[in-house]
C-alpha cells in the first residue's frame, strides 16, 4: 500500500484511504443493519395481520438510526471524494431515483399503517413491502452496474438484474434472521422456512458475483488468479463455505424448544455480508470509480478531510455507544410498540 | 424541455417538500419537552395527555423529513456536482458535521422517545426527548452554517477555481449566519406554535373538551403571541444585514428599481422586468428608506446598479409580501387570541376557526421567505464565487426525460404524501389522545407515573 514510508507524513497520501475506509465501515453497517428492516418489508406479504404488526414492532425502534448509515455513507462520499460522487451517482441516476421512492414509501408507511384510516392501512402495508422491495432490487441493481464498471450494455443491464434479486434474497435472509432472534412462535417458524429459501438464493447470487467479476475484468482476474495472491485469498471463499454450512445445519434444527442458536443465522448473514465485502473491496482497491479513477485521485483537499476525520473519530465511538444502549433497550422478544 | 430547468425545478421540489417537515419537528420537539417538564412539575396528567397525542404527530412529520432528506443527500451528486467540485471543501465538513452530531443521535434516540416509555426511567425518557430536540436543533445549525455561507462566503480562498477553507470559525460564523439561524428557528417556532393551536381548535371546536386540549390550544397561542414580535424584529435585523451583503436581494424585495433617497415602501405594484419599473405602485412614501436606513432620506439601493447580476424580481418581490402578510396575520390573530384566552379562559368560535384556517400558516411564511432568500440570491449559488448555471449536472450522463420522467414520479409521491400527512393530523384530531383509543391496544391508567412520594 505504502512503498515509500514517507507517504505517511504526506496526508493527501493517507487522507483518501482512511477515508474510503470510513465509507465502506458505514457501507457494510447500513448493509447489515438496514439489510435486517428492509428485508422485514420483503418478508411482509407472507405474514398475517397480527404477525405483520409484531414484525413492525421488531424494527420500529432501529430504521430510522439503521438507515443514517446510507446517509454517512453517501456523506462521505460526497464530501471526501466529490468527484466520484459526481461519476457514479450521475451514472447510476435511475436506480438511485427508484431507491429513493422506495425509501420515502417505506418510510413513511411505518407511521401511516399505524395512523391513517383503518381501511388505508392493507394499502400502506403493501406500500412497506413495494418501498422496501424496491429499494433492496436498486442497490443490487447499482452493486452489479458498479461491479461491471458503472457500464450500460444489454449484458451488464442484465448482470444487474441478477444481483437486484440476489442482494434482496440477502436482505430477506437477514431480515428473516433478525425475526428468529426477535420472535418466537408461528412466525418464528414461519422465519425459519422463508431464511433457508432466502440462504438459497442469496448463494446463489454471492456465487454468481464472485465468478462474474474477474470475467468482467482483466485486471481483478490477475489480482485473484496469481501466484501467491491465490494461496492468501483462499481463506476468503473458504470461511464463506464454512459460514453459509454451518448457517444452513442450524437452519435444520430451528426454532428449538428453548431458543437456543436463534442469533446464528443473522450472524451468519453478517459475516457473509462482511466476507463479500472485502473481496469487492480487495477486487477494486485502489479505484474508486472501477477502472478509470483512484481513491487518492478523487479526494477533496487534505485540511477539509482533516476536520471531519477529528469530528469522525470523536463522535463514531459516541454514535456506536449509544447505538448499543439503544438495542440493549429494546432487547428480547419485540412486543407490542406503543407509545405510551 | 432543458434537463438543467428540469434538474433545478426537481431539486426546488424536494428541498421544499422536505422543508416543511424539519420546520415543524424542531420546534414542536422543545413543545414536547415542555409538556414533559410542566408534566414533571405539576403532575398534572393533561400534560401527559398533550404529550402523548403530539409525539405521534411528531413521529409522522419526523419520519417524512427523515425521507425527503436522503432524498436531498443523493441529490446534491445527481443534479449539482459542479456545487461539491467547486465549493465542496467548505459544503462537506458542515454537512459531515451535520450527520455526525446530528443525525444518529436524533434516529437513535427517537425510538427510546417514541417507544421507550414503559422500558426506561422516567428521567431516562425525557433525557431521550431533549436529545431528540437538541439534534435536531443542532442540524439546523449546521445546515444553516452552510446555507448563510452560500449567501455570505466567508473564511475561504479559491485556488485553481476551487474553494479551500482557512478559517472554520470564519466559514460557520459568517455574516449572515446569526441572523439566518435566529430568522429560521423562530419562523419553526410560529410553524409548530400554529400547527398546535389550530389542530387543538379543531378538537376543541368539535366539542373535545379535554383538558390536554386546552392546555394545548393555550400552549399554541400563547407560543405563537411570544414569538411572532420577536420573529417580527429579528426579521429588520436580518433584511438590514442582508441590504449590507446582498443589496440586490433587498432592492429586488422592495421592487425598487433606482438608487436613491426617500424609496417608498410598496404595498402593491407589477414588477415589469422588460421595462426595468413598476406597473400598479401603490406605496408608502419614503417607507422603504425609513425601515432600512431608519431615516426618510436614507439611500437605498437599486436594481438598475446590478443590472444583469440581480435576481429574477417578480418572485422575490411578491413571496416577500406573502411572507409579511402573513407575519401580520399571526401578530393579530394570536395576540386577539391570548387576550381573550387570558379574559375569558376560552376562545370564541370565530375565533378557533380562524385558527384552524391557520393551521399550516407557518408552511406558508416559511416557504415564502425561503424563496425571498434562495430565488434572491441568483444568478449565484455562492455569492460572488460559483454561479448556479455552473453547478448543475453535465447533460451527458443525465437526459431530459430521465429528469423529466423522475421529476414526474417525485411530484405524484410528494403530493399523495401532503395529502395523506394533513389527513392524518386531522383525523388523529378526531380520534383524540386518550390512552384508551391509541391503535397499539388498550392501555391501562397510566400509574406508572404517579407522583413519587
Amino acid at each position: 500500500m505504502f512503498h515509500d514510508p514517507a507517504q505517511f507524513h504526506d496526508p493527501a497520501q493517507w487522507l483518501p484511504l482512511v477515508f474510503a475506509g470510513l465509507m465502506g465501515l458505514s457501507i457494510l453497517i447500513y448493509v447489515v443493519l438496514d439489510g435486517y428492516d428492509l428485508g422485514v418489508g420483503i418478508l411482509f406479504p407472507a405474514a398475517d395481520e397480527a404477525q405483520k404488526d409484531r414484525m413492525i414492532a421488531s424494527i420500529g425502534p432501529f430504521w430510522d438510526a439503521n438507515e443514517t448509515w446510507l446517509v454517512l455513507a453517501v456523506g462521505l462520499l460526497l464530501v471526501a471524494f466529490p468527484v466520484a460522487h459526481g461519476a457514479i451517482l450521475g451514472a447510476l441516476y435511475l436506480p438511485v431515483a427508484v431507491m429513493l421512492v422506495g425509501i420515502v414509501l417505506r418510510g413513511v408507511a411505518f407511521e401511516f399503517r399505524a395512523k391513517a384510516e383503518a381501511g388505508w392501512k392493507p394499502a400502506w402495508d403493501r406500500a412497506f413491502f413495494a418501498g422496501s422491495l424496491l429499494t433492496a432490487l436498486s442497490q443490487g441493481f447499482m452493486l452489479g452496474l458498479y461491479v461491471m464498471g458503472l457500464e450500460h450494455s444489454p449484458a451488464t443491464l442484465a448482470f444487474a438484474a441478477v444481483t437486484a434479486v440476489c442482494v434482496a434474497a440477502g436482505y430477506a435472509f437477514v431480515g428473516a434472521g433478525w425475526l428468529i432472534i426477535k420472535t418466537d412462535g408461528e412466525l418464528q417458524r414461519r422465519a425459519v422456512a422463508l431464511a433457508r429459501l432466502a440462504l438459497v438464493l442469496t448463494t446463489v447470487g454471492f456465487l454468481a458475483i464472485s465468478a462474474a467479476t474477474p470475467l468482467v475484468s482483466p485486471r481483478i482476474f490477475a489480482r485473484w488468479f496469481s501466484m501467491p495472491e491465490i494461496l492468501l485469498l483462499a481463506p476468503l471463499p473458504a470461511m464463506a463455505a464454512v459460514l453459509l454450512g454451518t448457517v444452513w445445519l442450524v437452519l435444520g434444527h430451528l426454532p428449538d424448544s428453548r431458543d437456543r442458536f436463534g442469533w446464528v443465522p443473522f450472524a451468519g448473514a453478517a459475516g457473509i455480508f462482511v466476507l463479500a465485502f472485502a473481496g469487492l473491496a480487495y477486487s477494486f482497491y485502489p479505484f474508486i470509480v472501477p477502472d478509470r479513477l483512484t481513491i487518492v485521485a478523487a479526494a477533496a483537499a487534505p485540511e477539509s478531510l482533516m476536520i471531519i476525520l477529528w469530528g469522525t473519530l470523536f463522535v463514531l465511538p459516541v454514535i456506536l455507544g449509544y447505538s448499543a444502549l439503544s438495542y440493549w433497550v429494546f432487547r428480547g422478544k419485540a412486543t407490542d410498540l406503543r407509545y405510551d | 424541455m432543458d434537463p438543467l430547468i428540469l434538474a433545478r425545478i426537481q431539486f426546488a421540489a424536494n428541498i421544499s417538500f422536505h422543508i416543511l417537515f424539519p420546520t415543524i419537528t424542531i420546534a414542536l420537539g422543545w413543545v414536547l419537552v415542555f409538556f414533559k417538564l410542566r408534566f414533571n412539575r405539576t403532575r398534572d396528567l393533561k400534560w401527559m395527555d398533550a404529550y402523548h397525542f403530539w409525539v405521534k404527530v411528531f413521529a409522522l412529520t419526523f419520519a417524512l423529513g427523515v425521507v425527503s432528506g436522503i432524498t436531498m443527500s443523493f441529490q446534491f451528486g445527481t443534479n449539482w456536482p459542479g456545487y461539491m467540485e467547486r465549493v465542496g471543501n467548505i459544503a462537506g465538513p458542515l454537512l459531515a458535521y451535520e450527520v455526525l452530531t446530528a443525525f444518529f443521535l436524533e434516529a437513535v434516540f427517537l425510538g427510546i422517545m417514541l417507544f421507550g416509555f414503559r422500558r426506561v426511567p422516567a428521567g431516562v425518557h425525557t433525557a431521550a426527548t431533549l436529545l431528540v430536540t437538541l439534534a435536531t436543533t443542532l442540524s439546523a445549525f449546521w445546515i444553516l452554517a452552510l446555507n448563510s455561507w452560500m449567501q455570505t462566503p466567508a473564511g475561504f480562498e479559491m485556488r485553481d477555481g476551487v474553494a479551500h477553507a482557512t478559517d472554520w470559525l470564519a466559514i460557520i460564523f459568517n455574516p449572515s449566519f446569526p441572523y439566518r439561524l435566529a430568522h429560521m428557528l423562530l419562523a419553526s417556532g410560529l410553524t409548530a406554535a400554529f400547527l398546535v393551536a389550530g389542530i387543538s381548535a379543531y378538537r376543541w371546536l368539535r366539542d373535545d373538551r379535554e383538558p390536554a386540549v386546552l392546555a394545548a390550544l393555550r400552549t399554541g397561542v400563547v407560543l405563537a403571541a411570544i414569538l411572532i414580535p420577536v420573529q417580527i424584529f429579528a426579521g429588520d435585523l436580518h433584511g438590514i444585514n442582508t441590504l449590507e451583503h446582498q443589496p440586490q436581494k433587498v432592492a429586488a424585495m422592495e421592487g425598487n428599481w433606482q438608487t436613491g433617497p426617500n424609496r417608498p415602501l410598496l404595498l402593491f405594484a407589477w414588477p415589469d422586468e422588460a421595462a426595468r419599473a413598476n406597473r400598479f405602485e401603490i406605496g408608502i412614501p419614503s417607507g422603504a428608506s425609513l425601515i432600512l436606513t431608519h431615516r426618510a432620506d436614507g439611500v437605498v439601493p437599486g436594481l438598475d446598479d446590478y443590472a444583469g447580476r440581480h435576481p429574477p424580481v417578480a418572485p422575490v418581490f411578491f413571496a416577500f409580501r406573502v411572507m409579511v402578510g402573513l407575519g401580520l396575520l399571526m401578530l393579530a390573530v394570536s395576540w386577539l387570541g391570548a387576550l381573550l384566552l387570558w379574559r375569558r379562559g376560552q376562545v370564541p368560535r370565530w375565533l378557533a376557526r380562524m385558527l384552524v384556517a391557520m393551521t399550516f400558516s407557518g408552511w406558508a411564511a416559511t416557504l415564502a421567505g425561503w424563496y425571498v432568500t434562495e430565488i434572491g440570491r441568483q444568478p449565484w449559488l455562492a455569492t460572488g464565487v460559483l454561479r448556479t448555471a455552473d453547478a448543475v449536472s453535465p447533460v451527458a450522463t443525465v437526459s431530459g426525460p430521465m429528469v423529466a420522467f423522475t421529476l414526474a414520479v417525485y411530484l405524484v409521491v410528494y403530493a399523495v404524501l401532503l395529502l395523506a400527512y394533513v389527513a392524518t393530523l386531522f383525523l388523529l384530531a378526531r380520534k383524540g389522545a386518550k390512552p384508551k383509543e391509541i391503535e397499539t391496544g388498550p392501555a391501562p391508567h397510566p400509574t406508572a407515573f404517579a407522583p413519587a412520594e
